[in-house]
């Protein structure tokens, strides 16, 4: 299981932390807030560090416990840091026969970093998925909105420049 | 009331009731791993206790079903068996089978189901058991994951009970298991280490830190000047470890017990008791009479202490300073003792019998070294000394009774109370009463502050005092809701007194197991016998022995050399 060394939470900004205590603000006292908290929480913070899990535990007035327990359940949740890119590399049956693993290694060696994790920059953050449901495609992985198909070791440092530098900023 | 028939017996209960809780009413017993007393544990999470019904065509889960009129249970035909043989081996498919190795060996309630429901074999590959790391930081308790079947318990006494909401399920899956919050260790955790969860914890996942070998190693050891001090409660629960019923005073065969097991002393947590409400009734009395803060609370709970510094900082100030009667007696034990008995402070080695596993936090805490010594080197709790007085072959039912050494084994019945939740609280005032009118008061026994009720309240005239307002609380959440209270201003109360456990340290984490409400009241019941019946001396400040401790050393409460020995300071620990 995760368990994170705790910043202070000066990596986010008072624009930042701002914004997170208007989202607690705006569910404060509502059954069932946490869940909806977390997830807008996620988007503005990227991740769920133990810092960000405690202001929201005290906002809500909830046992700490709790909101640890919900953001370890959900797979949605993340307690480390996701690239502004997030690749999902799918290692499903039919892309597992057609070579998913020679990409998985590709883009381990290339970025220099394990499945779960992100690029020192933040890049790039690489996680495999099961079955996306596009065998059609196999193998497939998606960055950020976009699909890419039948996509063969030597192709990946092409599309990963498609995404180096850009100034956009994906959704969570 | 509700008319309905399990097993073809007709059972008439309450509206509301579970089935397994009808099932109890007529004497059957239907396994379970996960219900437990009057802990909620919705929605049910071990499904051992399945059982057929007429009105479902599924098993259902007897600890959360409700019963209804006319409704018809059958709790061991062919299906059902089958079934529950069926959950338990799929629980032992990912838990460690290396029983004979396990603290829990012989008092696991996994080990006794797998039995009762007949499991011999498990179908499943087990070649690649879930691996988690073993959480053995504090010195309290140890948490060994592996062997967690998720039944949640724990979780639900840390919320309930205790009002910590430190444990939380996390993670799916294999993934999944119970951690303190953040999955953090326990040592860097708000832990309160009251042990409730080891006590209601139904396999060896989470267990009292087991110190035995350090008491053993001292034994052994020519050099080293081994006494022995048990806890009040010790006496009143030690007989079950030896199949005597709950409630049983064992005091002398205890006694004799330490002797044989070796120990050069066997002396009395009960005289350091009398010795704290000494120093502690004239802490109330001068804070009443110098306008200091009010309410005083106690501070003979490790854990209630660890609690405040986390979650009520702003109440230190409120805390008693003195220190608990363990601690006393680990700064007597070095200091007094060791001048009237010739022997050099740095060779005594003091060992703590406890019904709890915060005092072995609370030992080990940085300031807890008065005497120029650690003040206490080892404490274990009842159910350790039961495993050594095993160990030592001991037939402990047939053992004589025997009397304590002096002078530090000498004690009165308001030390002995201390045990149950009030007892603190009725010596105190026993003593504050004979302080302020110089007569003994009319009626020793003050009932309002007895009994299990979650918070108890009494107001007694106290000569020129005049009216003493005070407030008795067990168990954590309890607490909390006289802490808010008091927090808020609505109370006027002098003087507190909270233990961590319910029922007081009858009810510790060092406890005996199997744990139940009805076992806290027989043993409070032994405690009450003891002060009334067995104990010539009723109040602490008439105990022989405490009066030629601050005759020849100590010279008056709160003075100077209590100052240095028995009084302490409290940190503030963050949330």
């Amino acid at each position: 299981m995760e368990r994170v060394e705790e910043s202070s939470g000066a990596e986010f900004s008072a624009q930042q932390w701002q914004d997170v205590d208007g989202i607690i603000d705006q569910h404060r006292g509502q059954p069932g807030a946490l869940i909806p908290v977390l997830e807008e929480v996620q988007a503005v913070t990227g991740y769920l560090p133990a810092v960000v899990q405690r202001r929201v535990a005290r906002g809500l007035g909830l046992p700490l416990s709790r909101v640890y327990g919900v953001v370890t359940f959900y797979s949605f949740f993340t307690m480390k840091p996701r690239g502004r890119h997030q690749i999902r590399i799918c290692t499903g049956t039919a892309c597992h026969v057609r070579g998913a693993q020679r990409n998985v290694n590709q883009l381990k060696t290339s970025l220099g970093i394990e499945i779960g994790e992100c690029t020192d920059d933040r890049e790039f953050g690489l996680e495999t998925v099961r079955c996306l449901g596009a065998c059609g495609l196999a193998p497939v992985l998606v960055i950020d909105q976009d699909t890419h198909r039948q996509v063969k070791k030597e192709q990946l440092p092409q599309i990963l420049r498609q995404y180096q530098g850009a100034a956009e900023v994906s959704e969570g | 009331m509700i008319k309905l028939s399990i097993d073809d017996l007709p059972v008439e209960v309450p509206n509301g009731t579970t089935v397994l809780e009808a099932a109890r009413r007529i004497n059957i017993h239907i396994p379970t791993l996960c219900a437990y007393q009057e802990l909620n544990h919705f929605p049910g999470a071990c499904r051992v206790c399945l059982v057929e019904c007429d009105r479902s065509r599924s098993l259902v889960a007897s600890c959360v079903f409700p019963v209804a009129e006319g409704m018809k249970i059958w709790t061991h035909t062919e299906r059902v068996r089958k079934a529950r043989r069926a959950v338990v081996e799929f629980l032992l498919s990912d838990h460690p089978d290396d029983c004979q190795l396990c603290q829990k060996n012989g008092a696991c309630e996994l080990q006794a189901i797998a039995e009762q429901v007949g499991v011999r074999k498990i179908r499943v590959n087990r070649s690649d058991l879930s691996r988690h790391q073993i959480d053995s930081s504090s010195e309290a308790l140890r948490r060994d994951p592996a062997k967690c079947i998720y039944c949640l318990r724990c979780v639900a006494v840390c919320a309930q009970v205790q009002g910590v909401n430190l444990l939380t399920p996390a993670g799916r899956g294999f993934d999944a298991r119970v951690v303190p919050a953040l999955g953090l260790d326990l040592a860097d955790s708000n832990c309160t280490y009251c042990g409730q969860c080891a006590v209601v914890c139904p396999t060896g996942a989470i267990v009292e830190k087991d110190d035995t070998e350090r008491v053993w190693a001292a034994l052994a050891d020519p050099q080293k000047h081994v006494i022995v001090q048990e806890a009040p409660a010790v006496r009143a629960q030690l007989g079950e470890e030896f199949g005597m019923d709950p409630g049983s005073l064992v005091t002398g065969q205890m006694i004799a017990a330490l002797r044989r097991l070796g120990f050069d002393q066997v002396f009395d947590t009960n005289f350091a008791a009398d010795l704290t409400i000494m120093e502690e009734g004239h802490e109330l009395l001068q804070r009443v009479k110098q306008n200091g803060v009010l309410p005083m609370m106690t501070s003979c709970c490790p854990g209630w202490i660890k609690f405040v510094e986390h979650f009520y900082p702003s109440l230190i100030p409120n805390l008693s300073t003195c220190k608990s009667p363990q601690q006393m007696f680990g700064a007597i034990a070095k200091t007094y003792y060791a001048q009237i008995a010739g022997v050099d402070p740095k060779d005594i080695f003091v060992v703590s019998i406890m019904p709890c596993t915060a005092k072995k936090y609370e030992a080990a805490r940085p300031e807890m070294c008065d005497s120029g010594f650690r003040d206490v080197d080892v404490v274990i709790t009842t159910r350790e000394l039961g495993r050594m007085i095993r160990g030592a072959g001991l037939d402990f039912v047939s053992l004589p009774d025997e009397d304590y050494d002096p002078p530090m084994g000498q004690y009165s019945g308001a030390g002995t109370i201390f045990g149950a939740t009030g007892g603190v609280m009725e010596a105190a005032l026993r003593t504050a009463y004979a302080v302020v009118t110089g007569k003994t008061m009319p009626n020793l026994d003050i009932q309002q502050v007895r009994g299990l009720a979650g918070v108890k309240e009494a107001a007694l005239e106290v000569g020129k005092l005049g009216q003493v307002r005070v407030a008795v609380a067990h168990g954590l959440a309890n607490a909390r809701k006289l802490m808010d209270r008091v927090i808020a201003g609505t109370t006027d109360y002098h003087f507190i007194e909270i233990m961590a456990c319910p029922g007081g340290c009858v009810g510790g984490g060092g406890q005996p197991l199997p744990a139940s409400e009805e076992k806290l009241r027989l043993r409070a019941e032994a405690l009450y016998r003891d002060d009334a019946l067995v104990q010539k001396v009723r109040e602490s400040h008439m105990n022989p022995a405490i009066l030629a401790l601050y005759e020849h050393f100590l010279r008056e409460p709160l003075g100077y050399r209590s100052h240095g020995l028995l009084h302490t300071k409290y940190t503030e620990r963050g949330e």
